[in-house]
């Protein structure tokens, strides 16, 4: 146990002139859950993405398993045993599960042709160790983000890695997922592989962690044994200011000030489409913020769709201020705006730059006579790139190439930017760090205390509790009760979320 | 994997004054350079004003298709029918002018020959953008179907016969000099830099980006997908129609057999050459019309040189690869 699997030191790299990563440290002990903690942009990513080959290094030396890495791509690095899970999980949709899982490394019957049978056992085995039994063969957009999420964790596995890398992995997942994972990742440990993990739930770190690395601006600033540390001392060190500074951190901003009974907002009724949402009814009004609570698959995000008109409701109706919303150009018409929880399928447009991003919503404001106001379109995203704290090199940078959590701010301002009348966010703070989270529910409350109405759906308990003035649960595409605020508290919302339907539980 | 380094990183590689001009990322100027190298050594009258014109006028075809079908391509679509097209309308102009109508009418029978071909046209890339975007069709499917029937239809009109013609307006199209250049190249130009600034400037511009770019994400914002699929596949079809004209123009005959014959393939290759990539979301509308040039300049090499017509087609093939690589390479 004298040297690490990994050790990288005075790891440099800059994007265009900009520094990424400044004389970056970490080092990785064999059979150990090492985390990466910093905010938005303060280089956990890049610094995976030079390990395993997808970037070059300006500067540093990485040593992997007692030698000194020379790996070039991300196949190599596979092949030495780096296994990743990135951020933005890689995976190929239209295709099965099984081929998602070996693709690349078939296994091969003894006439070179493709093993299928033993392919599909042998994901089929993996899967289950994690708890997921699901026909591997069918195509893996049939199936929700989260098992998607356990997918690329079993592909990592079944590569027999000695380090299995994973930025962000719990983000998309439900509590009772997130147990799965830990109990994966305990037993990688106990087989000897080391784990190096990234995640913005600080929380987590405290129950799977033995290490944890904290950057901030592309610099280690510190390595500490977690059973040694604070959630406060972390957040200290990752913003860089005194732990006293901070006592606040780590409860939401979303806690209601004003009064709220406002004009109704946007009514359903008896909604249903095909897409597993089954009885949907909800009211917003203005200056509420109503939240979608539910176990995964409980239709959350269905509902979502249905209301932003993406789906055809197969009964019941969806109106705002009385018209009937039927596709989502006229729900962003009507000052509808909605933020999605898959950021890199139905977000963001990789090529495009920062501002075309943030003001694809907008752009029909933007433009007179089909010609886009330029000057006017600068100025609007200066505005939000500043009050959001968007960190890019400049706005016509390709949006791509921004931070996850940065990603998930422009985002934000494309919606922010419409001056919507309601606002759909779904997962609003995945992905975004402990400060950003803050000032994004800050941002949410401001917005909703000039009058506006926001949907909220999180897998945060805190964040409804505290931000929502009324929550409705969602149990299998039906929504079965509504529990209000002032006076939820978790044990209460957990308790209406798996009460079977034909039970009340009183708020 | 290797795609996700980043349009800044290679940004660092051109600032390096060291590195200077990379094969990989000027892979197609250089190999632009050659061919005008070679061609200034080895071939003869290279460097005459005649060569430049006929150059000019027979680029501007491709070049006029390569716009259009480097819009098609930026939704990630693709248009086979354009070659079609250019039959089909190519084999209606003479036959409107030379109608007894249009001999009693000349100069109405020459406006109507011009604009009834380019609504046929237009209506067929409604046909393509209708299937592509409604119908759901894949886009090679759905334009193979004009691509295989639009010749056809263009041999039934002209019962197969060439169309031969003397008309001097009509012919300004393809033989009319401005400032001494020909009269298509200066049109191709005017074309190139509309839809340039259409991409640049234009809500239509942003739309197309985004739609190719990632479809679900900007019918999500309020793009309408499928208006901006249709507009595209009628723009392509529109051109593809002009050009047809343009060749008419300049044989003063229509053979609908052979007008735009394998036009899609020069026009995908000038647009790939140009730096559009088949997943979409860029339109480099001027990169088109260097690629344009790219291939024109390979097929005359090999004609001026006399190599024989296979010969020359499998050459050109192997050729415009090279310069697909070098330029998808420098895009990695
Ligand atoms: N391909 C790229 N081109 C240009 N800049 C980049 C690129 N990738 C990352 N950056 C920049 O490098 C910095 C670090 O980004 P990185 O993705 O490593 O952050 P992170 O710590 O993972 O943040 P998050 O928590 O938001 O995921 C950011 O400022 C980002 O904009
Ligand atoms: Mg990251």
């Amino acid at each position: 146990m004298t040297t690490p699997l990994l050790r990288m030191t005075g790891i440099s790299k800059a994007f265009n002139g900009v520094p990424a990563l400044a004389r970056a440290e970490l080092a990785v002990d064999r059979g150990e859950v090492h985390a990466i903690v910093g905010q938005n942009g303060a280089g956990k990513s890049t610094l995976i993405k030079i390990l395993t080959g997808v970037y070059q290094r300006d500067e540093g030396e990485i040593a992997f398993d007692g030698a000194p890495s020379t790996i070039a791509s991300p196949r190599e690095a596979q092949e030495r045993g780096v296994s990743t899970i990135y951020q933005e999980l890689n995976l190929v949709p239209l295709r099965s599960v099984t081929e998602n899982v070996v693709l690349g490394y078939e296994p091969r019957t003894r006439w070179g042709t493709i093993d299928w049978r033993g392919a599909h056992r042998r994901t089929g085995e993996i899967l289950s160790r994690f708890g997921v039994d699901i026909d591997v063969k069918a195509p893996l957009a049939t199936y929700p983000t989260a098992i998607q999420q356990l997918v690329a964790i079993a592909r990592a596995v079944s590569l027999n890695a000695k380090l299995v890398i994973m930025d962000e992995p719990t983000s998309s997942l439900d509590e009772r997922e997130v147990e799965v994972l830990f109990g994966v990742i305990r037993e990688l440990k106990n087989s000897g592989t080391s784990i190096l993990y990234v995640s913005h739930f600080l929380d987590e770190l405290f129950e799977i962690c033995d290490r944890v690395t904290i950057m901030r601006d592309g610099r280690t600033v510190g390595v500490a044994n977690i059973a040694e540390t604070t959630k406060l001392d972390l957040i200290a060190a990752m913003l860089g200011r005194s732990a006293a500074e901070i006592q606040t951190a780590g409860m939401t901003e979303l806690a209601a000030t004003g009064d709220r009974s406002g004009e109704l907002l946007l009514e359903a009724e008896g909604v249903a489409t095909n897409r597993r949402l089954r009885n949907l009814s909800l009211k917003v009004r203005r200056g509420e913020i109503v939240g979608l609570a539910g176990l995964l698959g409980s239709g959350r995000t269905e509902a979502a769709r249905a209301i932003f008109g993406c789906d055809k409701p197969t009964a019941g109706r969806v109106a705002m201020k009385g018209t009937a919303i039927d596709c989502p150009r006229t729900a962003i018409s009507r000052g509808i705006g909605y933020l999605t929880e898959d950021r890199k399928a139905e977000g963001i447009v990789p090529e495009l730059s920062v501002r075309e991003n943030m003001t694809l919503a907008l752009l029909p404001q933007l433009s007179r006579m089909g010609l886009v106001d330029k000057a006017r379109e600068r100025e609007i995203v200066e505005r939000f790139i500043r009050s959001l704290g968007i960190k890019a090199a400049h706005m016509d940078q390709k949006v791509s190439e921004l931070s996850g959590g940065n990603q998930q701010k422009v985002l934000l301002g494309r919606w922010l930017a419409i001056q919507p009348a309601l606002l759909i966010l779904d997962e609003p703070t995945r992905g975004v760090d402990v400060g950003a989270k803050l000032e994004i529910q800050a941002i949410i409350r401001r917005y909703v205390d000039e009058g506006c109405g926001v949907i909220l759906i999180s897998s945060e308990f805190q964040e409804l509790i505290e931000g929502a003035d009324e929550i409705v649960v969602l149990q299998e595409g039906e929504s079965v009760r509504t529990v209000s605020n002032p006076g939820v508290t978790e044990d209460m919302l957990v308790h209406a979320i798996a009460q079977p339907k034909a039970k009340e539980v009183d708020a | 994997m290797s795609r996700e380094r980043s349009s800044a990183e290679r940004g660092v590689l051109l600032q390096n004054p060291l590195s200077g001009i990379s094969l990989r990322r000027h892979g197609g100027l250089i190999a632009l350079a050659l061919l005008l190298l070679f061609n200034i050594v080895f071939t003869r009258n290279f460097l005459h004003m005649q060569t430049l014109f006929v150059n000019v006028s027979q680029v501007a075809t491709i070049a006029i298709v390569a716009v259009g079908m480097t819009l098609v391509i930026a939704t990630r679509g693709v248009d086979l029918s354009v070659g079609a097209v250019m039959a089909l309308a190519g084999a209606l102009a003479p036959l409107i002018f030379m109608s007894s109508f249009g001999r009693a009418n000349p100069g109405l029978g020459v406006a109507l020959a011009i604009i009834v071909p380019l609504l046929v046209a237009a209506a067929c890339g409604l046909f393509n953008g209708v299937l592509v975007a409604f119908l759901n069709v894949q886009p090679i499917i759905a334009t193979l179907i004009l691509f295989i029937s639009g010749r056809g239809i263009a041999l039934v009109l002209t019962n197969g016969n060439l169309q031969t013609f003397s008309n001097p307006i009509f012919s300004f199209l393809g033989t009319g000099r401005i400032l001494g250049l020909p009269f298509q190249g200066w049109l191709a130009l005017a074309i190139a830099l509309f839809f340039a600034w259409l991409v640049a400037r234009t809500l239509y511009g942003r739309y197309l980006l985004a739609v190719g770019g990632n479809e679900t994400a900007a019918g999500l914002a309020g793009v309408p997908v499928r208006t901006v699929k249709i507009a595209t596949y009628v723009i392509s079809a529109s051109l593809a129609g002009l050009a047809g004209l343009i060749v008419v123009a300049i044989n003063s005959a229509s053979d609908a057999a052979r007008i735009g014959n394998l036009m899609e393939l020069d026009a995908i290759a000038a647009a790939v050459v140009g730096g559009a990539v088949l997943s979409g979301g860029r339109a480099p509308i001027l990169g088109a019309i260097f690629g344009a040039v790219f291939i024109q300049l390979v097929r005359y090499t090999l004609l001026a040189n006399g190599f024989s017509d296979e010969v020359a087609l499998i050459i050109k093939a192997a050729i415009i690869v090279f310069a697909v690589y070098l330029q998808q390479a420098s895009r990695e």
